[in-house]
C-alpha cells in the first residue's frame, strides 16, 4: 500500500467582485475557479514524487489541500490509510507531525523574532509531550543533521544566509519526525550554488530516514535528480505521471514534450526539440471541453474535443491523450 | 573588430556603516558588434552592479573609484548629465528582471512604446502610435491593435518582459542589456523571450548583454561568456569553450554544481561561500574555495591573460599548470 495516495482531488476558489456577480446572472450559478480538477496519484514510502508544471497549473494548490491549508471541494486524501479530508481538526492536528512542508521562500517561512533554536522547537511544542530537555536535546540534533551548527541555534532569520534560512525551515519539518514532507519550490528561492548543496542535503535526509517527498517544482533539471516518479500537471489536472528516467526518456503527452524541449541545457551543442505550443495557459475560469491542451497544441485533431482517455502505454506510464 | 562597448579596469565601490564594500574589482570585458555576451555569477557576483555601472547608474552610497566605460569612442564615465541622457535608453537600452513593476500601471502599453518614439525619434503622437504597434507585433504580442490600448495589468508576466523589450528597442539602441529578462518566468515563456531576443540581435543588429545565473540560458543564447566571481571577472570565453574547456577553478565547479534536465549528472556544490566583501582577500577572492590555491593567490590580483585562443582566463595556477605543459 502506498504511504499517501490522493483520488480525484478537486480544489474550487469562488470568484468575487462585480464580473462575477454580472456572470452569475448569466449562467444562473456563480463562477469558480476550478484550480484543481480531478487529481490522483500515490506515494510510496521512502520516495520522491515530483509534481510538475508551470504557473497556475495547481501545483501548489494541490500541496496546500494536502496539509489543509485549503479545504478541498471533493476527493480523497489517505495517509498511511487514513482518510484525511473526513478528519475533523483536532483528530488531524494528530496527523501532522507526520505530514510536514517546506515552503518556497524560505525568509517569509521563519518568524523574525523567534531565533533558530526557538523556531525548531515550536512544532514539538505543537505536536509532542517531550519535555523542556528532551525538546532541546532533539533541536540540537535535528539543526545538526541539517549541517547548521549549534552556534547559529542563538541567531534570527536576518543573522543567516537564503540557505541557512531554507535548512532552518527543513529542520522545522523534520523535529517532527514526518512520514511525508510536502516540497513546494524549496530550491527555486536559492542561488545556484546553495541550491546544489540544499538538494543534496534532502536527497541524503530521505535515505537516512526513508522520507517520502512530494516535491512540486517548474524546475525539471532539479526533478530529474530528485524524484523516483513524475507527475505532469496542466490546468488543473495531471496529464502525464511515469518513472523519472522513463518521462524524461520518452515524454508522450505533447504538453510533456514542449515543457521539456523549453527548457534550456548547460550545452551549446544540445539538440533541441523544436516543438512547441502556441498561446498561453487559459483561464482556468473557462476551462474548455475534452483536452485543456488542444486549443495550444500543434497535433491537435477534432477527437480531441471529446473527453480524454488515460492510458498506460508502458508499466507505471499513464498518459492523458487522444493522440498517444 | 572594434567593440560596441570596450570597459576597462572596472571598479565600483559602495560605502556602508561597516565600511567600504568594493562590489567590482577591476573588471575588463568588451561586447562586439552583433552579439550576445552572457555575464554569470552568483548573487553578489558584480554583475548587475557592473550593468548599472554601464548605464552610470550608480547612484550615492556607490561610485565608480576607477576604469573606463568606451562607447562610441567616449569614456562613459567622463560625460556630463546631459551628454549621458542621449546614450541611456536611447543608443544603451536595459530590460529588468521585474518587468511588470518597470511598466507604469496607468498608461496603456501602447502610449508607453509610442512616447518612446516621440521623445526618441521626434515623430507624432499618430505616427508614433503606429510604430508602437509595429514594435509590439514585431515582439510577438498577438493583436497588437487591441493589446496596445490595454494597460499592464491585463498582460501577463511574459507580454510584459515583450513590451519591456519593444520599449528598450523602440530607440534602436546599438547596446541592449538585459538583467535576468527571464527569471521568475515559466520555462516555455522563458524560452520564448530567449528565442526573441536572439533573433533580434541577428535582425536589429543590436548587441545584447545578457545578466543570468542560468547557464543553460548562457548556453543556449549567447556567443561568448563573462564569468564573474565576487566582483572579479575570472573567466572569458567563447560559449563552445567555455562548456567544453571551462578553465578557471571557479568555471569548473560553477559547471558541474547544477542539475540538468537532459541528462543523468553527479552534482558537486562549490565549497564554501562567496566571501564577504568588505574587508576580501587582497589577492583572488576565489582563494577560499579554490582547490589549487597557492601562497602568491592570497597576495596578488590575477589579471586575466590570453588561455587559449580568444579565451582569457584570470588565474595563476591555470597558468602555471599551462606552463608546466
Amino acid at each position: 500500500m502506498p504511504l499517501c495516495e490522493v483520488q480525484d482531488l478537486q480544489v474550487r476558489f469562488p470568484l468575487r467582485g462585480l464580473q462575477a456577480w454580472l456572470r452569475t446572472l448569466k449562467d444562473g450559478a456563480p463562477p469558480v475557479v476550478r484550480a484543481v480538477d480531478g487529481v490522483s496519484f500515490a506515494i510510496e514510502a521512502g520516495t520522491t514524487l515530483g509534481l510538475v508544471g508551470e504557473s497556475g497549473c495547481g501545483k501548489s494548490t494541490v500541496a496546500r489541500s494536502l496539509v489543509r491549508l485549503v479545504e478541498p471541494a471533493a476527493g480523497s486524501i489517505r495517509l498511511d490509510g487514513t482518510e484525511l479530508t473526513t478528519l475533523d481538526d483536532d483528530a488531524f492536528a494528530r496527523v501532522r507531525p507526520s505530514l510536514q512542508m517546506v515552503f518556497q521562500d524560505p525568509t517569509a517561512s521563519l518568524n523574525p523574532r523567534l531565533s533558530v533554536r526557538r523556531a525548531v522547537e515550536e512544532p514539538l511544542k505543537l505536536h509532542t509531550d517531550l519535555a523542556a530537555t528532551e525538546r532541546r536535546a532533539r533541536t540540537d540534533a535535528v539543526l545538526e543533521e541539517v549541517g547548521l551548527g549549534a552556534d547559529l541555534a542563538e541567531r534570527y532569520p536576518h543573522e543567516l544566509s537564503g540557505g541557512q534560512r531554507q535548512r532552518v525551515n527543513i529542520a522545522r519539518a523534520l523535529a517532527t519526525n514526518p512520514r511525508l514532507v510536502v516540497l513546494d519550490e524549496p530550491t527555486s528561492a536559492l542561488d545556484v550554488s546553495l541550491r546544489a548543496r540544499v538538494i543534496l542535503l534532502l536527497e541524503e535526509l530521505r535515505s537516512r530516514h526513508g522520507l517520502s517527498y512530494l516535491f512540486i517544482s517548474h524546475d525539471l533539471a532539479t526533478v530529474r535528480y530528485l524524484t523516483s516518479r513524475v507527475a505532469v500537471m496542466y490546468l488543473g489536472v495531471i496529464v502525464e505521471e511515469a518513472w523519472t528516467a522513463e518521462l524524461f526518456a520518452h515524454p508522450a503527452h505533447p504538453y510533456t514534450r514542449a515543457l521539456l524541449a523549453a527548457v534550456p541545457v548547460p550545452d551549446p551543442d544540445a539538440k533541441r526539440d523544436p516543438f512547441v505550443l502556441s498561446g498561453e495557459i487559459p483561464s482556468p475560469i473557462d476551462i474548455p471541453a475534452g483536452c485543456r491542451l488542444r486549443a495550444r497544441c500543434p497535433l491537435a485533431r477534432p477527437v480531441c474535443a471529446e473527453p480524454v482517455p488515460v492510458r498506460e502505454i508502458a508499466p507505471g506510464h499513464r498518459v492523458a491523450c487522444h493522440l498517444v | 573588430m572594434s567593440a560596441v562597448i570596450a570597459v576597462e579596469d572596472l571598479a565600483v565601490r559602495f560605502s556602508t556603516d561597516h565600511g567600504e564594500v568594493e562590489a567590482v574589482d577591476g573588471a575588463s570585458f568588451d561586447v562586439r558588434p552583433g552579439e550576445i555576451l552572457g555575464l554569470v555569477g552568483e548573487s553578489g557576483s558584480g554583475k548587475s552592479v557592473t550593468a548599472m555601472a554601464l548605464l552610470q547608474l550608480i547612484r550615492k552610497p556607490g561610485r565608480i573609484v576607477r576604469g573606463e566605460i568606451v562607447f562610441d569612442g567616449r569614456d562613459l564615465c567622463r560625460l556630463s548629465e546631459e551628454e549621458l541622457a542621449s546614450i541611456r535608453g536611447a543608443k544603451i537600452a536595459m530590460v529588468f528582471q521585474t518587468p511588470r513593476t518597470a511598466l507604469n500601471p496607468l498608461i496603456t502599453v501602447g502610449e508607453q512604446v509610442a512616447r518612446l518614439y516621440a521623445l526618441h525619434g521626434g515623430l507624432s503622437s499618430a505616427v508614433s502610435r503606429r510604430r508602437a504597434v509595429d514594435m509590439l507585433r514585431l515582439v510577438g504580442i498577438p493583436e497588437p491593435e487591441r493589446r496596445s490600448r490595454q494597460y499592464p495589468h491585463q498582460f501577463s508576466g511574459g507580454m510584459c518582459q515583450r513590451v519591456m523589450i519593444a520599449m528598450a528597442l523602440a530607440s534602436a539602441p546599438r547596446l541592449l542589456i538585459a538583467d535576468e529578462p527571464t527569471t521568475g518566468l515559466d520555462v516555455s515563456t522563458a524560452a520564448r523571450i530567449l528565442d526573441l531576443l536572439r533573433d533580434l540581435g541577428r535582425d536589429t543588429g543590436a548587441s545584447i548583454l545578457l545578466i543570468t545565473h542560468d547557464l543553460g540560458v548562457v548556453a543556449a543564447t549567447c556567443q561568448r561568456v563573462a564569468v564573474m566571481h565576487a566582483g572579479q571577472m575570472v573567466e572569458i570565453a567563447p560559449v563552445r569553450a567555455l562548456f567544453a574547456r571551462p578553465a578557471h577553478p571557479y568555471t569548473r565547479a560553477l559547471v558541474r554544481s547544477i542539475p540538468r534536465a537532459d541528462r543523468e549528472v553527479t552534482m558537486e556544490p562549490i565549497p564554501g561561500a562567496v566571501p564577504s566583501l568588505l574587508e576580501p582577500p587582497p589577492g583572488c577572492r576565489y582563494v577560499g574555495r579554490c582547490p589549487w590555491v597557492e601562497d602568491r593567490c592570497r597576495r596578488e590580483k590575477p589579471s586575466l591573460s590570453e588561455h587559449a585562443a580568444d579565451h582569457l582566463v584570470a588565474c595563476f595556477a591555470v597558468e602555471d599548470r599551462r606552463a608546466a605543459v
